[in-house]
């Protein structure tokens, strides 16, 4: 099953891997019959535990020692699968459910069994309409084929599961944004404690996890936790999906184990930059987390503990890449715009800061800058910062002050009224290929 | 279920999904998101006969359900252009070329960013990040996604939809049976 260190993308690029005959022929829902006949919840959340699988939603979490704060004498749990897939720069979980559905499915069977789930929630972004349908079919499938339902495989664990449709609203990935939202509400998050492990959907426990950690899932239980642990490094084990974007020769998701340094996954998987670029910059987490700098970027492994060390974070692996022809400027701008657009508004430090930073940003790029308007962004980042109920504000700023910081000269010619650069980049006449 | 009495109707095959779903989800609250998906796939829109039909239904508030309607930016209380094209101008996109194609759809359709052309035939939207990061400049039509756009590809796509023929999308790719 895992050719190539391919864990989770054996089947992508395949026109057969939605089909649930092709991942049953190739090993699928192995993993769920013996959990069910050989194993306790508990066992398989001590094999996730052991396997050190870290959540991918971003925060890198451990997923069996999240699976434990469930309470035990809980009479009813839910567990929720996050693909609501907005971090800009990230497009790896559309493909784990556009090229393998069942995949995903069976882990999120696994993991409810684990937690003491009868309902599964799959909620998925409402942009991706054709994939709604997909993975509706799928279920159907798993539900025909005695995979999901009523006394599954005749064990006597039941479980249904409901894909629910978003709306467009990045913030309803944010965990209880998500949760708020499938309780018919605006998707609005809400203050933790009370953490939705302890009271979540409808009051309830309720854990939630991203669809690449649920599609993991399988693989440990079949190959076992040691098996995991031969890819990537002591603190964070196993493979990671990539999405990369940007001027590039191959962009794409890729699968790579996890400590693989920058340098070799950059130059042997992705190609190197596309013809006539220069790398001057990558954000390699999903738009929320702090750039690097080529000679940073270079200089480091992709793990969870070499990129804090580093000064930036995993997070979703949405690894944007930034070449020397376009401006800082504008594209902090391009996201300072998404920030405030996507603020929902609760707390005023990040409804008026990103309002803020937007606009101050806008005039600094037209070249209409006024003295001081950098430290003017500084200001307002240092009150935006850890003041929220979610960490959406945090968000804006960490992109936001390493911009600042790292490409500093770049501002400051704008504020000293020279003409605005040219704002887009060279690239992009679409001839680059996409794997 | 209870009688209606407001002036909206499910079709009788949206009403089966309807019956389904008010079975399926754990309260009538929580059903309120996916109805408002039936009622929009078969109008292209939430009117408001449809908002009292919901508040009937499903015991919630006309306030909860307009709440929904403006906080959701895919949820339209108004009719919508027969094709809405929404162009991602997040950064993965912008960096292969998203302004320059916006600014070509500006000038083919003759309308600006947030209108609508007089026949009620397009709309022109700018979106965030569509999760097509790797395939930019990509673009939104209905449920699938165009990728890789340029100016000639948009200029395909335009005339097909003249036509009224929806070309095949990036994402609708050719499956295995
Ligand atoms: C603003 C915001 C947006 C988020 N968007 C997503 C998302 O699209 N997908 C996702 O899996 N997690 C997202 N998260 C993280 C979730 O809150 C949650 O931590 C995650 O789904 C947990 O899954 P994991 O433990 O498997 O990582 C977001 C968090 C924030 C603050
Ligand atoms: S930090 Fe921003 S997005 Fe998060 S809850 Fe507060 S206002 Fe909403
Ligand atoms: S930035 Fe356009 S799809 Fe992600």
């Amino acid at each position: 099953m895992s050719a190539n260190g391919q864990l989770l993308s054996a089947r992508f690029g395949r026109r057969d891997g939605h089909k649930l005959s092709v991942y049953e022929a190739e090993g699928g829902y192995r993993a769920l019959k013996k959990a069910l006949k050989e194993m306790s919840p508990a066992d398989v959340r001590e094999q996730v535990k052991a396997a050190g699988l870290r959540g991918r939603g971003g925060a890198g979490f451990p997923t069996g020692v999240k699976w434990g704060f469930v309470p035990a004498n809980a009479e009813k749990v839910y567990f929720f699968v996050n693909a609501d897939e907005s971090e800009p720069g990230t497009f790896k979980d559309r493909y784990l459910l556009d090229y393998d559905p069942h995949q995903t499915i069976e882990g999120s069977i696994l993991s409810s069994y684990a937690v003491g789930a009868a309902l599964c929630f799959i909620y998925i972004r409402g942009e991706f309409g054709w994939l709604v349908d997909r993975v509706n079919r799928a279920v159907e499938e798993a539900y025909a084929a005695g995979y999901l339902g009523q006394n599954i495989l005749g064990s006597g664990y039941s479980l249904e599961m409901i894909v629910h449709k978003g709306a467009g609203a990045y913030i309803c990935g944010e965990e209880t944004g998500l949760i708020n939202s499938v309780e018919g509400k605006k998707g609005q998050p809400s203050i933790k404690p009370p953490f939705p492990a302890v009271s979540g959907f409808l009051g309830a426990p309720t854990i939630v996890n991203n669809v690449e950690t649920v599609a993991t899932v399988p693989w440990i239980l079949n190959e076992g936790p040691d098996a995991y642990r031969r890819y990537g490094t002591e603190k964070s084990p196993g493979t990671k999906l990539w999405s990369v974007s940007g001027p590039v020769k191959s962009p794409g998701v890729y699968e790579v184990p996890l400590g693989i340094p920058f340098r070799e996954f950059f130059e042997e998987h992705v190609g190197g930059m596309a013809d006539g670029e220069r790398l001057k910059a990558v954000i390699v987490g999903g738009s929320s987390v702090p750039v690097l700098t080529a000679d940073e970027v270079m200089a480091t492994n992709l793990d969870y503990e070499s990129l804090a060390a580093a000064g930036t974070m995993l997070g979703s692996g949405g690894m944007i890449v930034i070449p020397e022809s376009s401006s800082m400027v504008d594209l902090i701008e391009v996201l300072m715009h998404f920030y405030w657009d996507e603020s929902c508004g609760q707390c005023t430090p990040c409804r008026e800061g990103t309002g803020w930073l937007h606009k101050v940003v806008g005039r600094v790029r037209r070249g209409a800058g006024e003295h001081g308007d950098l430290e003017r962004l500084e200001t307002i980042c240092n009150g935006m910062a850890g003041l929220t109920i979610c960490p959406l504000s945090d968000a804006a700023v960490m992109p936001m002050r390493s911009f600042l910081a790292k490409f500093r000269t770049e501002f400051e010619t704008l504020i000293r009224k020279d003409p605005a650069p040219e704002p887009t980049s060279r690239w992009a006449r679409g001839e680059v290929e996409t794997r | 279920m209870a009688e209606t009495r407001s002036a909206f109707a499910l079709n009788d095959a949206g009403m089966a999904q309807f019956r389904r779903l008010v079975e399926r989800y754990p309260t009538k609250q929580s059903a309120l998101m996916p109805a408002l998906w039936l009622i929009q796939d078969q109008e292209g829109h939430v009117p408001p006969e449809a908002v009292d039909w919901l508040v009937e239904q499903l015991d919630v508030s006309a306030a909860r359900v307009h709440e929904l309607l403006s906080f959701y930016t895919m949820f339209r209380a108004e009719p919508q252009a027969e094709y809405v094209l929404q162009v991602c101008h997040n950064i993965s996109c912008h960096l292969s070329g998203a302004r320059p194609l916006l600014e070509h759809l500006k000038q083919r359709l003759g309308i600006g960013i947030g209108e609508t052309t007089p026949d009620g035939k397009f709309a022109l939207e700018g979106v965030e990040c569509l999760a097509a990061c790797g395939m930019g400049p990509a673009m939104q039509l209905g449920k699938h996604f165009y990728e890789k756009l340029t100016p000639a590809r948009v200029d395909e796509i335009l005339e097909s939809l003249r036509r009224g023929v929806v070309p095949r999308a990036d994402t609708d790719r050719e499956l295995a049976e």
